[in-house]
């Protein structure tokens, strides 16, 4: 009987554990076959999301299947939604056009598998045309279309297809598709930089590569010119930190918590908490400090309608749509046109928020004051008329230069920028 | 009617459980509105269907039965060796090592990847060692030391992947440059299977298996594990074989982790366990700690794993059903031998 107990509360802690390795499954099942579309509440944004449950069985003459890999749960309101979305996007514009699709593709959610077999699963599903949502699965998606040079692949974020990268690798029918995003966070920046009352802001980074250094950076730039040009203060007293969990989002053991680090910046300063994440913990978390009478404020990330979570401390949120990025590409597919290709693309200036062509967005939110709203739409005018804050004179963070007095930055020296920018704190790379 | 203490009896116990576990299940689907039968179905093509399939389970299986192997020789010392997960992440940290010192060296890679091997072992013994020394020396029960070196093992391997292992100019916990193919355990043509690591697998439950029943120091092993007490009475020298039992554990594990960075992810990664330690848990306890059915269960709780990922594709359920499922079955077992015990006492008196 001894025995037993020993067995069972083994058990329990072994069960214990293993659920605390299994970091919180944002129960799928839940919703089973339900489109995440259904659970975005009608809000102003509601019309730019393509909301549309039943497209899911358009019946179609001729069935092409799509297969995409997302890093984290489908519904995570970030960064993964968004692809998910861009998805039902093409079943909606393609006829016969159906996505399936593995979430929560990482080492920690999935153990024992890798995202180059999952893509396998995908493929022996009938998927025409795979898709690897994240910079984590850079080595993973070579490795798969190296293995399978026939079925066309793209992996978001990438830059092996870049013939001026210094990752490229020839594939034939490999592509890399991304928004310039560096515009959305410039937006981001300087809406907070034109809302903070304490004129610190705070940067929750993910992990530290070229990516997350440019766009952390634009931010920064965008923030910078802001708090100069439209709130007259000088930008030596605008602070601005990084700081990094270590991966896209939250893993409970393996990064710092961001639900840590939102809180450590809103304690100490910093009211307004830009995220570079997939993930709204900086948004939840500066919901609560308001709830407790702070001056708090946040910029989620990646999502449409991030905002919704904590609309009140919401100044607005940049965002992919790749509904019009992947409708391009799975269209080629299908008519048998798709080759390797390389695309950085900017937003339409037109009309950032046209879902039907622009691939990068910016969202305004509900506590984005009036005032700071008129701001924010001449800065997006300004971008739009071929202001580039990728000019010089800038330098890195160490204070080596970067770009002399009038030097404009080319694509390769913003996609790889090798440091932070000088006058932001935080880790460049990451820590001996 | 059956005698209560036959062997028919004990396997229809056992046959209940299964059922019972297949049934908790069934019932957790059901509330989750999925279709049991269908997801069942899933599971079973998804694991076998292939060939791509089968192989993709053998490659799971393997680092799971070195895993279970290695326990079979703690639970059969009595010892509760929960600090295996540490133990395999150590093995995969010495293999990474070996492999980042030598890479660039003339050396031949074959050469390089049986290193490989042999550091791991190493490592995997060295912090199963550790668990060892605090329990028999330091009086720490092993579960308790075993969880702590986990933790350790976990922040160790964080450490190495952002600090001084880190991709250049990246922080990332994405893990390690990837080895060049020259340092993969040769796979079998198109698949992910490696006919050398399946090779150590059965050759490593074969040397458990025949230590366990062929041989005196398994004999006195279980002497200790049974009653160690009595065991030191008659003459064994219980820590000696206990530490015995840490050692060849962490051995497995190490090999575990080798594994997992010669023929899985070819680089440190770091959730590079997959949990296997604790999976390796479960199925020894679902087998009752005897050796001869360790390569099946492992190999059907693999196919679990990997055919579970159909779930999420065409179902949209969550594939930690496949862990519903072999959780319930080690729970159900051993509630069916409580409860088949129980029964069988009140016969006695």
């Amino acid at each position: 009987m001894k025995r037993l107990w020993l067995f069972a509360s083994l058990l329990l802690v072994a069960a214990l554990l293993l659920a605390a390795c299994q970091p919180a499954a944002p129960a799928a099942t839940e919703e089973p076959a339900a489109p995440a579309a259904t659970d975005v509440p009608a809000a102003p944004a509601a019309t730019d999301v393509p909301a549309a449950p039943v497209a899911t069985d358009v019946p179609a003459p001729e069935e092409f299947i799509f297969g995409m890999l997302l890093v984290g749960p489908y519904n995570d309101h970030g960064y993964s939604q968004a692809h998910y979305e861009g998805g039902l996007y093409v079943e909606e514009n393609l006829p016969g056009a159906k996505m399936i699709y593995i979430d929560k593709v990482n080492s920690a959610d999935r153990p024992g598998t890798t995202p180059a077999q999952l893509a396998e699963d995908l493929l022996s599903k009938g998927a025409k045309l795979i898709i690897f949502n994240s910079d984590d699965m850079k080595d993973a998606a070579v490795e798969f279309a190296q293995a399978h040079p026939d079925v066309p692949t793209i992996h978001a974020s990438g830059d092996s297809s870049w013939k001026d990268g210094v990752n490229y690798v020839e594939m034939p029918l490999f592509g890399n598709s991304f928004g310039r995003m560096e515009y959305g966070k410039m937006i981001a920046g300087c809406a907070a930089a034109l809302t903070t009352k304490t004129g610190q802001v705070g940067y929750l980074g993910p992990l530290i590569n070229d990516e997350t250094r440019r766009l952390a950076s634009s931010a920064y730039l965008g923030a910078k010119y802001c708090y100069e040009n439209y709130a007259g203060k000088s930008a030596a007293d605008l602070k601005f930190k990084v700081t990094w969990i270590g991966f896209w989002f939250n893993i409970p053991g393996f990064t710092s918590d961001p639900t840590q680090v939102a809180d450590d910046f809103l304690n100490s300063g910093y009211d307004v908490v830009i995220s570079g994440i997939d993930t709204t913990e900086g948004l939840v978390q500066a919901g609560k400090a308001k709830a407790a009478g702070k001056d708090a404020w946040a910029v989620p990330y990646d999502y449409v309608a991030a905002c919704e979570e904590s609309k009140d401390v919401c100044l607005g949120v940049p965002y992919f749509n790749w509904g019009p990025v992947y409708l391009k590409q799975a269209q080629a597919v299908k008519d048998g046109t798709f080759a390797s290709y390389f695309e950085w693309l900017a937003p339409d200036w037109t009309d950032i928020n046209n879902v039907d062509t622009s691939p990068v967005g910016f969202q305004k939110g509900a506590a984005l004051s009036a005032e700071a709203a008129t701001s924010l739409d001449a800065f997006i005018a300004e971008l739009a008329g071929g202001l580039n804050l990728w000019t010089g004179p800038l330098n890195l963070q160490d204070g080596t230069a970067y770009l002399a007095d009038g030097e404009v930055a080319t694509d390769v020296q913003v996609w790889y920028l090798p440091q932070l920018l000088e006058g932001m704190e935080g880790q460049s790379v990451s820590a001996q | 009617m059956l005698n209560k203490s036959s062997a028919g009896f004990k396997f229809g116990f056992q046959i209940l459980a299964i059922v019972a576990a297949l049934i908790f299940t069934t019932v957790v689907m059901l509330l989750a509105k999925a279709p049991p039968l269908e997801a069942y179905k899933l599971i079973f093509t998804g694991s076998v269907g292939s060939i791509g399939k089968i192989s993709d389970v053998i490659v799971a299986w393997i680092p799971l039965l070195l895993a279970t192997s290695g326990l079979l020789l703690t639970f059969a010392a009595g010892l509760w060796n929960i600090g295996i997960e540490g133990q395999i992440t150590l093995g995969a940290i010495f293999t990474t090592w070996a492999l980042r010192l030598l890479q660039d060296t003339s050396m031949s890679p074959t050469l390089i990847i049986l290193i490989g091997f042999l550091a791991g072992i190493l490592g995997g013994m060295i912090w199963a060692s550790l668990t060892g020394l605090l329990k028999i020396y330091g009086g720490v029960n092993e579960i308790f030391g075993g969880l702590g070196l986990n933790f350790v093992a976990t922040a160790l391997t964080i450490w190495l992947i952002f600090g001084p292992w880190k991709r250049p100019g990246v922080g990332s916990m994405s893990g390690t440059v990837p080895f060049d193919n020259l340092l993969w355990l040769p796979q079998v043509e198109g698949l992910r299977m490696s006919w050398w690591s399946l090779g150590i697998g059965l050759i490593g439950i074969a040397i458990v298996y025949l230590i366990l029943q062929g041989t005196y120091f398994g004999l006195r092993l279980k002497a200790v594990g049974k009653n160690g007490r009595a065991a030191f009475v008659i003459g064994i020298p219980t820590g000696k074989y206990m530490m015995s039992a840490f050692f060849i554990c962490g051995a497995f594990a190490g090999l575990a982790g080798a594994t997992q960075v010669l023929a899985v992810y070819h680089r440190l990664i770091p959730a590079i366990s997959s949990g296997y330690g604790f999976l390796g848990l479960m199925v020894a306890m679902l087998i009752n700690y005897q050796a001869l059915w360790a390569a099946p269960v492992a190999l059907f709780f693999a196919a679990l794993n990997i055919g579970s990922i159909q779930l999420p594709i065409v179902l949209k359920l969550d594939s930690t059903l496949s862990g519903v499922l072999q959780g319930a079955l080690v729970l159900f077992v051993l509630m069916m031998d409580g409860v088949r015990r129980r029964l069988t006492a009140k016969k006695v008196k």
